[in-house]
């Protein structure tokens, strides 16, 4: 125990790295703690917004909608709360798992399994933008948008649309770079640096946007 | 392709720097474009913000000068300004009053976010944390250079704003809705607004990339031996700064999206059952006051993004130039880590009028309150530090004990203000104007020309007129005091307003904003000495020709005169000591780098045993 303590001070004595990361990986770790206070500032909103309105009521249309009402649909159904999203989440939750599987293979310098995984986390994503996509174009052909929300408080439109755009955005962003990721693998880039932690590093950005994603739900389709 | 090679080279001394290899200057070829334009060598970057940010408060002083002009004599004929401000004075020869707005939006703006944010912290943190921490330079000179082009691209949207032809945003430099929220609630929220709010994200993404820059440069690439507790306190402070700015600027820019929405998409967040120009809106369901909570987590912890720059620069300054280690020094840094903390608890304290249940309101004026108490022990310890100096007069020097004079003024003033009770009185009057800005704007500015007068030498291998200087700070102090001190007896004359005619109560204080306006006049001719001197000793200034001219023992003395990119031409010095060894066994000054003797205790760690503790062992050595 004495030891640990004494090798953890002399971290901090300068020329080395007391965390034991490279640079770039604290950066992306620092930039994480920076965005987790941009969405909690919209959460926050979100939260402001929602409790100075009253609470669902049964055919009062100024009060806060039901998420089983609003999110009932999806391609090719009707009348079944929240499936879909259920759905959504579980992609992006899987695609999180083949995000590790990349990184893994990463450390294996296995350059076709990091490109497989990498593949695989690509599609996860598109499939959850592109649910997204749908699921937004749905509301809005019912009648939803930033101004007007035939399901209840018109705020829950607005709140709605830009938070869930915000990560959105993020995702996107995400399969973009997980694409350059992927092509830059692929020409053998990462292989002839020596190390994958480029991939770790889209890594910790992926699982970040994941993690949001579970706030986002928590806030729009469970309270 | 040259900004290839150089990312690559900074990833193989990144990646390096543990081993302390020998790590020669970059021989990469530089033209001009890479040296002075798209340079990733924290020293260029530092000079463009330096630059970039004096420029900046050339045009943010000006703007002062102009509506002093308004509230000093509001009835003078200022038909001389037309060429200048065109339609912007009226017929009758008077300053329109939707632009007398303007100018204080602006002049708040500038001067908070582009001169004393980026100005100062981007200029100092990037020319000091590589060179006193002994790095070759920042963890990212690719992300470093984009945070400046960043701030660049910001202050060019928010100069075109000028030119609008409904003028710039209006609605005080905080933006709060609805007057800002609305298009139709003042000329300046027609366009002006969302330039401000496009100009402000663009800010913000140039304060994280610098600020990621920052702290992981301090954690990951001190040179050997360079404990957190033997950092010269300038970094100390810039990278607690840097943590509050990445902390603090993203719920700005949640803030800023939220208005934008509101502004151009017609959602209401802020918005909430408004009656405008005869119209009943439509929006509901909004709160303006979640737009203050959302601001004011930005706008506290802003305020000590711009005084810990300056209370570190003054630290250093002080100890170099009164030739004795600064007092306290484990004090300063403990006192840094609770402001910093502190400084996200007491946001609350600038909305005491808005309703706030006096409970809550109470809570956050015992935290403002507790602020005041490290800010003290900083207070003591710079004190301390010059007593019993052998103190060197010279212009940085006069700044930093004008920063300490000027902190105090300002703050004594804060402990009025922070008590609910009296800002309920107080509040939105010149005495809560005189206050900010004696004890952040005069105060930072201070620590600021310190830093320069001091650096300049090692920035640009001259130094800078001393008589010139000693002007310069005296015009600037006198003026200040005479500027901001009776402005506390203005306590009931309301701020933002741009005439006080039609008010009988306030008659009284027309012959005292004459005497105000006339010094704010004369303090901006003292700046344009400064801006002079600046540039003029850029090329013509005594050329320094010693290695370590103030006899400083931190490392950016030890780099060559002119250092190139990688700072120092061949190994990176290691580190022995703390930074404050002055006065010490009859010598001036030990340099960081000098390794300590037999029985030499470290002063700062293991400080108290002190000087004696040596002296007794050094005895029974010779007996």
């Amino acid at each position: 125990m004495e030891t640990t303590v004494q090798n953890a001070k002399e971290l901090w004595n300068g020329g080395d790295s007391p965390f034991k990361v490279s640079y770039g990986k604290i950066m992306i770790w620092y930039f994480l703690i920076s965005d987790t206070f941009t969405f909690a500032g919209l959460l926050i909103s979100y939260g402001a917004v929602r409790t100075s309105q009253p609470s669902h009521k049964e055919g009062d249309l100024t009060s806060w909608p039901d998420p089983n009402e609003v999110f009932s649909a999806g391609p090719g159904f009707h009348h079944a709360p929240l499936v879909f999203v259920t759905f959504m989440t579980f992609t992006l939750i899987v695609s999180s798992v083949t995000m590790v599987r990349a990184v893994q293979e990463g450390h294996y310098m296995n350059k076709a399994g990091v490109a497989k995984w990498l593949v695989w986390t690509i599609i996860g994503g598109l499939i959850f933008v592109l649910s997204q996509a749908w699921e937004w174009t749905h509301l809005i052909h019912e009648g939803m948008n930033l101004k007007s929300n035939p399901f209840g408080a018109s705020s829950f439109g607005a709140l709605f649309f830009l938070i869930t755009g915000f990560h959105g955005l993020h995702v996107s962003v995400g399969v973009l770079m997980n694409t350059w990721a992927l092509i830059s693998t692929q020409r053998g880039v990462f292989h002839r640096r020596g190390h994958y932690e480029m991939i770790e590093k889209l890594g910790l950005y992926w699982h970040f946007v994941d993690l949001v994603w579970v706030y986002v739900f928590l806030a729009f389709y469970l309270l | 392709m040259s900004l290839e090679t150089t990312v690559h080279e900074h990833q193989h001394v990144e990646t390096h720097v543990h081993g302390h290899e020998h790590h020669d200057e970059h021989h990469h070829k530089e033209t001009f474009i890479t040296k002075y334009i798209f340079s990733q060598d924290h020293k260029t970057i530092s000079k463009q913000f330096l630059i970039t940010g004096i420029i900046w408060a050339v045009i943010g002083g000006l703007l002062s000068v102009l509506f002093r002009i308004q509230l000093g004599f509001p009835d003078a004929n200022i038909m001389w300004l037309k060429p200048l401000l065109g339609k912007w004075i009226t017929a009758e020869g008077q300053l329109a009053p939707e632009f007398y707005n303007a100018l204080i939006t602006m002049h708040g703006t500038i001067l908070v976010f582009f001169v004393l944010t980026a100005g100062l912290s981007g200029t100092f943190a990037n020319y000091l944390i590589p060179l006193m921490c002994g790095a070759r330079d920042m963890a990212s000179g690719f992300l470093n250079m984009l945070s400046y082009w960043f701030f660049f691209l910001s202050s060019i949207v928010m100069g075109i704003s000028f030119f609008l032809a409904t003028g710039p945003a209006s609605g005080g430099w905080t933006a709060y809705p609805p007057l800002n929220d609305l298009h139709q609630a003042a000329t300046g929220s027609i366009a002006g607004v969302d330039y401000w709010l496009v100009s402000m994200a663009l800010f913000i993404v140039s304060v994280l990339l610098g600020g990621l820059n920052y702290v992981t440069t301090v954690i990951n690439m001190r040179t050997k031996g360079m404990k957190m507790f033997r950092l010269p306190l300038p970094v100390w402070a810039l990278l607690l700064t840097a943590v509050i700015g990445i902390l603090s600027f993203p719920v700005l820019l949640s803030a800023a999206v939220l208005m934008l929405f509101d502004r151009n998409l017609d959602t209401s967040f802020y918005l909430d059952q408004i009656y405008i120009g005869g119209e009943a809106l439509a929006n509901s369901g909004g709160s303006p006051i979640l737009y203050q909570h959302l601001f004011w987590f930005l706008g506290h912890p802003e305020v000590y993004i711009i005084i810990l720059p300056a209370m570190g620069i003054v630290s250093e300054v002080l100890a170099v130039h009164s030739r004795k280690p600064i007092f306290g020094y484990t004090a300063m840094i403990y006192s840094l880590l609770a402001i910093t903390v502190l400084s996200f608890i007491v946001w609350a304290h600038h909305m005491f009028m808005t309703g706030m249940n006096p409970f809550i309101g109470s809570i956050f004026v015992i935290f403002t309150l507790i602020i005041a108490v490290p800010s003290a022990v900083k207070v003591f310890n710079w004190i301390t530090t010059l007593w019993k100096g052998n103190i060197r007069l010279n212009p940085q020097m006069l700044f930093a004990i004008g920063f300490v004079s000027m902190f105090i003024s300002g703050g004594v003033t804060g402990i009025f203000l922070g008590n609910s009770a009296i800002d309920v009185e107080l509040h939105d009057t010149y005495f809560i104007v005189a206050h900010f800005h004696l004890v952040m704007g005069v105060a930072a500015f201070f620590g600021m020309f310190a830093g320069i007068y001091h650096w300049f030498p090692k920035m640009f291998g001259r130094f800078m007129n001393p008589t010139l200087g000693f002007i310069h700070f005296w015009g600037t102090i006198i003026c200040a005091y005479l500027i901001f001190f009776p402005m506390h007896f203005e306590y009931m004359l309301p701020r933002r307003y741009p005439t006080h005619a039609g008010f009988e109560t306030f008659g009284m204080f027309g012959e005292l904003n004459q005497f105000i306006s006339v010094f704010a006049f004369i303090s901006f001719a003292c700046q344009l000495i400064f801006v002079f001197n600046f540039f003029y000793s850029i090329w013509y200034g005594r050329k320094a020709r010693e290695l370590n001219p103030w006899g400083a023992t931190t490392l950016e003395w030890t780099t060559p005169l002119r250092p190139k990119h990688g700072n120092w031409p061949g190994e990176i010095p290691e580190v022995h000591r703390w930074a404050y060894d002055y006065s010490k066994h009859g010598r001036d000054f030990i340099p960081q780098t000098e390794p300590l003797s037999q029985y030499e205790i470290e002063h700062g760690e293991h400080g108290d045993e002190g000087d004696s503790a040596i002296i007794q062992k050094e005895k029974k050595d010779d007996h």
